[in-house]
C-alpha cells in the first residue's frame, strides 16, 4: 500500500495503554455503576417499606395473641360448698368466697386494698358463676387448694398493654370505674396477673360490643377453609382440563385466539365485578343460600380459573416438544402422550399456579362483601355440609368487619387477624416454592 | 466399516417396503417437497442426504405421519407401505407409528427409568401379557440397541442420566421395542461424539437384518458408511436416488456431484 494518507499524522492514533481508562470507557463504566446504584436503591426502598409494614402489623397485631389472666389460689371446703348450694343466691355466695380469697392472698403479699363485688365483676366477669360451674364439673376438687384462673376483661388487658390509661377514662361507666385502676395495680403488685397466649383468639367466634376481648377468628378461618375447598375442587379440574385442551388439542384459529385473549383479560377483571356477578347469578338467579361459603367459593372459583389456566398453559408449554415427539414416535395417541408424559412433567408448575391462585382467593375481600359474607357470625357450623351452606364469614371479611367497629379492642383483633391471614399466605407460598424446587426438571 | 469399500459392496435386490409417488408437502404457502417419487427397500439402509432445508427430514416425517402434528403442514400424493396407502382416511396414524418407529435428532428419553423407557411402547400396545414377558422384551430390545451390557445393572436408573450416545441407543431400543417394520432416523448422530457415532452406526448396520432403515444425515461420510441406497435431496426435489456406491463415485446429476465434492451445501 502506498497511500500516503494512511501514514499521515492526522490519522495516526496515539498509543493506548490498557491500564488507563480512556474517556469513553470511563463514561461507560460510570453509567454501569450508576445503574447498579439505582438497582440497589430500588431494592433498599422496597425492603424498607416491607420492614415498615411488617413492624406496623406485628406491633399492632401481636397483642391480640396475648391475654391477661388473674390467677388466685382458692380453696372451697365441703361446708362452704353445702352452704352456698343451699342459699337462694348461690353465685353471689361463691363471689363472696372469691373476694375473701382474693383479698387474703393480696394481704399475704403485703398489698392492702378495699374493693366490692361490682369491681370484681367489672374486671373479671361473673366470677361466682364460673366458680360454681367449675366445682360442679370437678367435685373431687372440693377441699383442695386450686389455682383458679380467670380471663381479665378487655379493659384490664388494654390497661396492662398500655393502650388504655387513666386519662382515657372520663368519669367511669358500668364497664369501668376509676378505682378499678387501683385494684388492677394491686393485683399486679401481688403477682396475680399474668399474660398468657390467647387461644380463644384462634379458636373463638366473633362477639358483640359487650365482650370485645372474647372475639376470635376461628369461625371465619373455617369459613375460608370451606371456600378454599370449593375453589380447589372446582377450579383445579376445570382449569387444568381447559388448558390441556387449549394447549394440546384445540386447533389454532380465530375462535381459540379469541378465547385466549378473553382468559387473559379475565385475569385482570376487578374482583368486585366477580362479586356482583356472583350476587346476580348464584344468589338472585340460582337462589343459592346467601352468605354461604359455597357461594363465596363459586365466586372465587371464577376469579381463580384464569390464574390457573394461564399458569397451567405456561407449564405445559415449558415441556419440551421432543417428549411429545418421543411418545408419538413409539405409537402413543395424542391423549396418551399428554397424560403419560406431558402432564406429569407439568404437574409441579400446575400445582404452584394453583396454590398461588388459592392464596390470591384466600385474601380476596371485595366479592365477599357483595354476597354478604361479612355478617356477624357467632357460632361454628355443626356438620360438614352446614360448613358449606350456613352463613359464615371469611378471614379478610372478618378483618374488615372488626376494623369498622368503634371499640379499640376490635382494631387490635383486626391487626391480629391480618397476622393470621399473612401466616396462611406465607405458608401456602412457601409450599408452592418448595414444590417447584423439589419437582422442577431441567433438560 | 471403511469408506474404501463402498464400491465393492455387494448389491442385492430386496422387496420394496415403502413406495412414494408424487409426494408434495406444503407448510402454509411454502412448497417444501416437490413431486418426490421413491421406492425404499426392505432390509436395507437408505440414506437421505442434502443441504440444510432441502426437505429430507420433512419427507422422513411424512413416512410415519409425524407431520400431522403440525397444523399448517399439508401432504399431497401417495405413500404406500406394503401396498397400503398410509394417508388413507381409514388409517389410524397411531397404529402406523407403531409399525414405523422413529429415532430423533436429539436423544429424547422420557424422564423415567431405563426400564420404563423401553417398556412404554409395549405397554400401550399390549405387546406383553405379563411382567416376565415384558422383562424379556425389554432385555431383547436393549440388546438390539447394543446397550444391554451397559445398563443391565441399573434398569431403575433414570434414562436421562445416561451419556448422550447411551441415550440415543436407548431411544433406538425404545423404538425397536414396539416391533416396528420400518425404522426412521432423523440425524441420529448429530448430537453425538465420534465414538458414540461409531457405536450407533455399527448398530444401524445390525438393524438392517430385521428392518428397513431410513436415515437422514448431514454427514456424507456417514451415508457412505452405513447405507446401501442413497437419495440426494436439493431444494425440495429428489435429485438422484440409487446405489450408495454409484451416487458417491459416479453420480449422474451435476448437482449431486457438486454437493458430494463440497461445492454446494
Amino acid at each position: 500500500m502506498t497511500d500516503a494518507s494512511l501514514n499521515s499524522p492526522d490519522n495516526a492514533r496515539a498509543p493506548r495503554s490498557l491500564t488507563q481508562e480512556d474517556a469513553r470507557t470511563k463514561k461507560r463504566n460510570a453509567s454501569e455503576r450508576r445503574f447498579r446504584a439505582y438497582g440497589i436503591a430500588a431494592i433498599c426502598t422496597g425492603l424498607f417499606f416491607l420492614l415498615a409494614l411488617l413492624a406496623a402489623i406485628l406491633s399492632a397485631g401481636l397483642p391480640a395473641f396475648r391475654q391477661a389472666v388473674v390467677e388466685v389460689p382458692f380453696t372451697l371446703t365441703q361446708e362452704q360448698h353445702d352452704e352456698a348450694e343451699e342459699a337462694m343466691l348461690k353465685t353471689a355466695i361463691y363471689t363472696n368466697y372469691f373476694i375473701t380469697s382474693l383479698s387474703n392472698t393480696m394481704q399475704a403479699e403485703g398489698v392492702q386494698i378495699k374493693f366490692d363485688e361490682d369491681a370484681v365483676e367489672r374486671l373479671l366477669g361473673k366470677v361466682g358463676g364460673d366458680l360454681r360451674s367449675h366445682f360442679r364439673d370437678n367435685p373431687d376438687q372440693i377441699g383442695e387448694e386450686i389455682e383458679f384462673e380467670l380471663a381479665a376483661s378487655s379493659r384490664v388487658d388494654r390497661y396492662l398493654k398500655g393502650t388504655f390509661t387513666r386519662e382515657d377514662l372520663q368519669g367511669g361507666n358500668r364497664f369501668f370505674m376509676p378505682e378499678d385502676f387501683d385494684l388492677i395495680d394491686a393485683m399486679k403488685e401481688a403477682g396475680l396477673i399474668k399474660q398468657v397466649f390467647n387461644w380463644n383468639f384462634i379458636t373463638g367466634v366473633d362477639t358483640g360490643v359487650d365482650n370485645p376481648g372474647g372475639a376470635g377468628i376461628g369461625a371465619s378461618v373455617l369459613g375460608s377453609f370451606f371456600m378454599m375447598l370449593v375453589v380447589l375442587v372446582l377450579s383445579l379440574p376445570i382449569g387444568v382440563a381447559a388448558s390441556i385442551y387449549l394447549e394440546e388439542f384445540a386447533p389454532k384459529n380465530r375462535f381459540t385466539d379469541f378465547i385466549e385473549i378473553n382468559i387473559a383479560n379475565l385475569a385482570a377483571v376487578p374482583s368486585i365485578v366477580f362479586g356482583i356477578l356472583g350476587l346476580a347469578v348464584f344468589i338472585q338467579f340460582a337462589h343459592l343460600p346467601q352468605s354461604a361459603p359455597l357461594v363465596g367459593g363459586l365466586v372465587l372459583t371464577l376469579m381463580t380459573l384464569p390464574t390457573i389456566i394461564i399458569s397451567t398453559r405456561a407449564s405445559l408449554k415449558a415441556v419440551p416438544p421432543s417428549i411429545r415427539d418421543a411418545a408419538l414416535g413409539v405409537g402413543a395417541s395424542k391423549m396418551q402422550a399428554v397424560f403419560h408424559h406431558v402432564l406429569p412433567l407439568a404437574a409441579p408448575g400446575i400445582l404452584t399456579g394453583t396454590i398461588i391462585g388459592l392464596a390470591q382467593a384466600l385474601g380476596e375481600t371485595a366479592p365477599l362483601l357483595l354476597i354478604g359474607m361479612v355478617g356477624f357470625v357467632a357460632r361454628y357450623p355443626d356438620t360438614f355440609l352446614e360448613g358449606f351452606l350456613e352463613p359464615n364469614s371469611a378471614v379478610p371479611a372478618q378483618i374488615y368487619n372488626w376494623a369498622a367497629r368503634s371499640d379499640a379492642v376490635f382494631t387490635e383483633k383486626a391487626w391480629g387477624g391480618i397476622i393470621v391471614l399473612l401466616l396462611f399466605l406465607v405458608t401456602m407460598n412457601t409450599i408452592a416454592v418448595i414444590l417447584r424446587r423439589r419437582f422442577e426438571r431441567r433438560w | 466399516m471403511n469408506d474404501m469399500r463402498i464400491v465393492e459392496r455387494d448389491v442385492q435386490q430386496n422387496d420394496v417396503k415403502i413406495a412414494a409417488k408424487g409426494v408434495q408437502v406444503y407448510y402454509g404457502d411454502n412448497h417444501a417437497i416437490k413431486d418426490v417419487d421413491v421406492e425404499i427397500e426392505d432390509k436395507t439402509v437408505t440414506a437421505f442426504i442434502g443441504p440444510s432445508g432441502c426437505g429430507k427430514s420433512t419427507f422422513l416425517r411424512c413416512i410415519n405421519r409425524m407431520n400431522d402434528t403440525i397444523d399448517v403442514c399439508r401432504v399431497v400424493g401417495d405413500i404406500h407401505i406394503d401396498g397400503e396407502d398410509i394417508y388413507d382416511p381409514k388409517v389410524d396414524p397411531v397404529q402406523l407409528r407403531a409399525k414405523v418407529g422413529m429415532v430423533f435428532q436429539k436423544p429424547n428419553p422420557f424422564p423415567k427409568s431405563i426400564y420404563d423407557n423401553v417398556a412404554y411402547g409395549p405397554r400401550i400396545h399390549g405387546l406383553a401379557k405379563n411382567k416376565a414377558e415384558l422383562d424379556e422384551l425389554v432385555e431383547k430390545s436393549l440388546r438390539r440397541g447394543a446397550i444391554w451390557d451397559e445398563v443391565k445393572d441399573r434398569l431403575d436408573a433414570p434414562g436421562t442420566g445416561l451419556s448422550g450416545g447411551q441415550q440415543q441407543r436407548l431411544c433406538i431400543a425404545r423404538a425397536v421395542a414396539t416391533e416396528p417394520e420400518v425404522l426412521l432416523m432423523d440425524e441420529p448422530c448429530s448430537a453425538l461424539d465420534p465414538i458414540a457415532t461409531a457405536q450407533v452406526e455399527e448398530l444401524i448396520d445390525e438393524l438392517r437384518q430385521s428392518y428397513s432403515v431410513v436415515i437422514v444425515t448431514h454427514s456424507m461420510q456417514q451415508a457412505a458408511r452405513v447405507s446401501q441406497k442413497t437419495a440426494f435431496f436439493h431444494l425440495g426435489n429428489l435429485v438422484e436416488y440409487g446405489e450408495t456406491g454409484q451416487i458417491f463415485t459416479n453420480p449422474n446429476d451435476p448437482r449431486t456431484e457438486s454437493y458430494i465434492t463440497g461445492r454446494i451445501g
